[in-house]
């Protein structure tokens, strides 16, 4: 993955590390409050999607974007804990926030496996062993008996926030979910610019220059990998409890399609790229619904035009005319 | 979700209004398949059907105002679901109809019974929607499982089909619908010698039906539906295993399936459904207008249902005068259903809709008048025999 | 007669028949694809589609100008083949200097842009089509009954398959084909119109596709989703076998064929995944699948 453009020399990105630069402060508070405005305006069932997908592609990113490995399976990760935090929330009768806890470490114990073999790969077999391990998991929750099939786990009770406030009002619900896509987006965000994620950098852009340095690339990849995956679970957890359900779209190969979308036309690499990938997408899908079937040509016109045309994609774009990364 | 604005005919319909019937505006959202394995069983056709239901009715001359929806649900829970959430929270929208596909059923039933709004499926097969799970909401309109698997099950062993083995398609539904069935065949006397269950979709059910015809069975029972079943009915008939006496039984077989099979390949088949074109000059003449509107296709029993279903939710809205839910059920369920498709029914208290079902058998190719003359009429299942019975369905509503 | 696991021998000779069967598109699809990979370095997404296309213009010729079975297997390739050129040199031709990830994307773009378009015309329950008269019927071998027309594909991917690896490797052809493949501006340099081979390589590629669709069309659903059901299938055969092998391809496609075979008789639900399995495997242990060489 060396298209991805960098444009802050190795010095600025270590000043950076300490400090969060200006129009990144401005940018984290604009966010936060057009987001803590939506509500008033639109849809909350439709904001709390975004957020969730929003998440779920900063994690994949993070994978992508700055660890350059391309994983072709990462919806086992949000759907094995979609299945998971649905399952505890439903049978098991916890509160949601100890549901989407034990989803989101889920998807940490299964990245962490699938990781730990997938990372002796390169490129594109990287992206086929993640591939392959996607679509065990995907079987085993076609065939489970805890997963209910094609029927999924419904009606999984949103339930009462550390046992005390009700979740039920999809207005409460909207600022907690916000606060946990939140709270996601600030952890890549430090994991991006911390040394740690300088090292995933330098092995993106030159992997056997990182290991003559005496890094241990192995382990960086790793442990990026688990990140992302939990990140990853988060989402998928947090989705499950929003939409009351945990199906198979949220193991289905095509949900690791669309999180690549998403990312790519955001911007890959970016930090704020792939927040507008999800909305732009999850917009789509949601309004596009009026013209039928055509909505499936509609996306893959999109996608054709945004790989010869806006390969930096949307934010990456922007990025290049103001000359700061965003 | 196309509008259809019936604003033009209410307006003048309020101008020479006459009664002192106040005006109602119902907002109607048909659900379905647009995309995918039942957008021919249900898509456009069923929003076509749901209209044809509001201009016969003659609502705008009742002081109705109907607009009516549409939208696609993919076959996922999930994307079904947000939209029916959708509707009811931010679009008004006072009813959901059709519905194919059991799991999107399943969620639709549970977000409608949330909100307090009303649901009729016409396009889902699982008995659930009014079993275990059923809904002071949801009306279950044209078939269910129960229903096609003693239809089929009960009529195949009686003449003669006395051992089977089941191709299952590997999901829930697959295996409800292996389930019923095997218990009225035991029921009834035969025995079932085994059964395999299949990856869905699947393309390649040769393997499959290999291991059927090994098995000896005097019938194969199909528990499976779309795709899967056009399929294994195209290969079982290049197999030659028709050819070699065992029979094929379809559990759910729509006649736009036949449509797409050809009679040469589907001949014989035994099927169970609710409705078919060719039934009396009534459901004639209302497919014929149905064909025109449809590029020639005739109506599945799901698009019949649509337009049976939306009739008697207008009825209701006409007899209450509104379009309070708890009334609106209560009428529903009170007032007996008539229609020129379906006949003579009743909406019974646990949501299930009852009308004659019947058995059919498609004809050879040399036995057809014409395009979609496909079936001939085995037996007709009365009304009170073809359905569950009330008590046996374990549904809470019912006590 | 003994018995192999507890399945009576002749059940399990029909099974691994019918597998053959199978691997012969496995083995057709992959081929194309390892093809396409090896020269242009592009992961063709569109592939299923292509697949999907042939069948339905097979039908297409059928029905609207009255073109038979036979005609359909020349020129339904030629006629995809064209339409894949088309598309090489209008949106393809522009990401060869781009990582692998683009063009995987811009087919997969366009894929979705063909299966929602043939959705829209033709819908979705599929459409007949039926067996050549000449291959109507079967044999009976004993074990099994084999339909003629199962038989007659097994022949016929396996003269294509044989034949396209004739060409490749032992052509002066193919020298050149596999030269650019190694280094294109060499082959260039010697005079040869790298990117014409190419884009030639790309229509030959997804004529193969086509040729397989045809070959599809009577005995499966002629519906716009059977190439998406089946890409990523055939994606982990080109792995699995190595990415840009020839023979690697055939052998795996065919293999797997077997394979799967033989879990529809031991473990059937797991069919549909018994692919992946193999494919994590082989990475893990060869990491350039069966045949390919280590870069």
């Amino acid at each position: 993955m060396t298209t991805v453009t960098e444009t802050s020399s190795p010095i600025l990105v270590q000043q950076s590390a300490g400090a969060m630069p200006r129009h990144h402060v401005l940018i984290f508070a604009g966010l936060l409050a057009l987001s803590l405005a939506a509500p008033f305006f639109l849809y909350p069932i439709f904001l709390m999607k975004v957020l969730c997908f929003a998440l779920f592609a900063c994690a994949f990113n993070l994978l992508l974007g700055f660890g350059g490995l391309l994983s072709f399976g990462h919806a086992a990760y949000f759907g094995a804990a979609s299945y998971i935090s649905a399952h505890a929330a439903k049978v098991w009768g916890l509160s949601p926030e100890l549901a989407i806890l034990s989803g989101t470490a889920a998807a940490t114990i299964l990245g962490a496996a699938i990781g730990s073999l997938a990372i002796r790969r390169q490129g594109i077999y990287f992206a086929m062993v993640t591939l392959a391990f996607a679509q065990m998991v995907y079987f085993f929750s076609l065939q489970a008996p805890f997963t209910g099939g094609e029927d999924g786990i419904q009606n999984v009770p949103r339930g009462n926030l550390f046992g005390l406030f009700s979740l039920r009002s999809d207005f409460t619900l909207y600022f907690v979910v916000l606060a946990i896509s939140f709270a996601g987006l600030l952890v890549i965000y430090r994991i991006i610019h911390s040394p740690f994620g300088q090292v995933l950098k330098a092995i993106r852009e030159n992997e056997p220059r990182a290991v003559s340095l005496g890094y241990r690339v192995n382990r960086y990849k790793l442990a990026v990998f688990v990140l992302s995956a939990a990140l990853a679970g988060l989402a998928g957890a947090t989705k499950a409890i929003v939409f009351q359900l945990a199906s198979l779209t949220d193991v289905h190969w095509s949900m690791s399609g669309e999180v690549v979308l998403m990312t790519l036309i955001g911007g890959m690499g970016t930090v704020f790229g792939p927040i507008v990938g999800a909305a732009i997408i999850v917009t789509m899908q949601n309004y596009l619904a009026t013209f039928g079937a055509w909505v499936t040509v509609i996306q893959g016109v999109i996608f054709v035009i945004a790989v010869l045309l806006f390969r930096e994609g949307v934010v990456g774009v922007i990025g290049k005319w103001i000359r700061k990364p965003l | 979700m196309r509008k259809t604005g019936f604003l033009l005919a209410s307006l003048a319909a309020s101008l020479i209004a006459t009664t002192a019937l106040a005006d109602t505006a119902v907002k109607i959202g048909v659900l379905n398949d647009r995309s995918g394995i039942y957008a021919d069983v249900a898509g456009e056709g069923s929003v076509i059907a749901a209209r044809m239901a509001v201009e016969d009715f003659g609502a705008a001359d009742k002081g109705i105002t109907v607009e009516i929806v549409s939208a696609d649900h993919q076959n996922k829970p999930d994307v079904g679901v947000n939209i029916a959430r959708q509707w009811y929270d931010q679009d008004g929208v006072d009813l959901i109809v059709d519905v194919p596909t059991s799991s999107v059923a399943l969620a639709v039933n549970e977000i409608t019974r949330e909100k307090n709004k009303i649901f009729m499926n016409s396009g889902a097969a699982t008995s659930d929607l009014t079993g275990a799970q059923c809904s002071p909401n949801t009306i279950h309109w044209t078939y269910d499982t129960w229903q096609l698997a003693h239809g089929t099950g009960s009529a195949m062993v009686e003449n003669g089909g006395k051992s089977w083995f089941f191709v299952t398609a590997d999901y829930a539904f697959g295996h409800a619908l292996e389930r019923d069935t095997s218990e009225v065949v035991k029921a009834a006397g035969g025995e079932v010698v085994g059964s395999v269950r299949t990856p869905f979709p699947g393309t390649d059910f040769s393997s499959f039906l290999l291991q059927a015809q090994s098995s000896g069975a005097q019938v194969i029972g199909l528990a499976n539906a779309g795709g899967d079943t056009i399929n294994s009915i195209k290969q079982a008939s290049e197999f030659g295993i028709t050819q070699g006496g065992q029979a094929l039984a379809g559990l759910l077989v729509f006649i736009s399936d036949i449509h797409a099979l050809g009679l040469q390949t589907a001949q014989g088949l035994v099927l169970t459904e609710s409705f078919y074109w060719d039934l009396s000059d009534q459901t004639r003449e209302w497919s014929q207008r149905f064909g025109e509107k449809n590029g020639g296709k005739m109506p599945t029993m799901v698009q019949a249902g649509v337009y049976s279903s939306v009739l008697h939710y207008l009825k209701a809205v006409e007899a209450t005068g509104g379009k309070e839910t708890e009334a609106l059920m209560a009428k529903m369920k009170e007032m007996p259903t008539d229609d020129p498709l379906f006949g003579k029914g009743v909406v019974r208290a646990d949501g299930r809709k009852t009308h004659d079902s019947y058995l059919f058998r498609v004809k050879k190719p040399e036995d057809s008048k014409g395009p979609w003359d496909y079936y001939e009429t085995v037996s007709t299942i009365p009304a009170d025999k073809a359905f569950r019975p009330l008590d046996q369905g374990e549904c809470p509503l019912v006590k | 007669m003994f018995e192999l696991l507890g399945i009576p021998p002749q059940a399990l000779f029909g099974q691994l028949l019918l597998g053959l069967i199978n691997g012969a598109f496995y083995a057709m699809l992959s081929l194309g694809l390892a093809i396409i990979f090896g020269l242009l370095n592009i992961i063709n997404f569109t592939h299923g589609a292509q697949y999907m296309m042939g069948a339905f213009v097979a039908w297409m010729l059928l029905n609207y100008l009255g073109i038979n079975y036979w005609w359909a297997l020349l020129l339904v390739p030629i006629i995809v083949g064209a339409f894949g050129i088309v598309i090489e040199r209008l949106l393809i031709s522009r990401l060869y200097h781009l990582d692998h990830l683009y063009g995987l994307l811009l087919t997969f773009g366009l894929a979705l842009i063909i299966q929602g378009l043939f959705r829209n015309y033709y819908g979705i329950s599929g459409l007949p089509y039926s067996i050549p008269p000449q291959l109507a019927g079967g044999q009976n071998l004993g074990f099994m009954f084999l339909p003629n027309y199962r038989g007659w594909v097994v022949a016929a991917s396996l003269v294509v398959c044989i034949g396209t690896w004739f060409v490749i490797e032992k052509t002066r052809l193919g020298a050149y084909l596999r030269a650019a493949t190694e280094n294109p501006t060499l082959v260039g340099a010697f005079g040869i119109n790298v990117p014409r081979m190419i884009t030639l390589t790309y229509g030959f590629g997804v004529g193969l596709a086509a040729f397989a669709g045809v070959l599809a069309a009577p005995i499966y659903s002629v519906n716009p989703n059977m190439g998406a059901d089946l890409i990523i299938v055939v994606f982990a055969v080109v792995v699995i076998g190595g990415m840009g092998s020839i023979l690697g391809a055939i052998v795996t496609g065919f293999g797997l064929g077997l394979v799967e075979g033989l879990t529809r008789v031991f473990y059937p639900e797991g069919s549909a995944v018994v692919i992946f399995v193999i494919m994590a495997i082989v990475l893990l242990i060869k990491p350039a699948g069966l045949f390919g060489r280590t870069a």
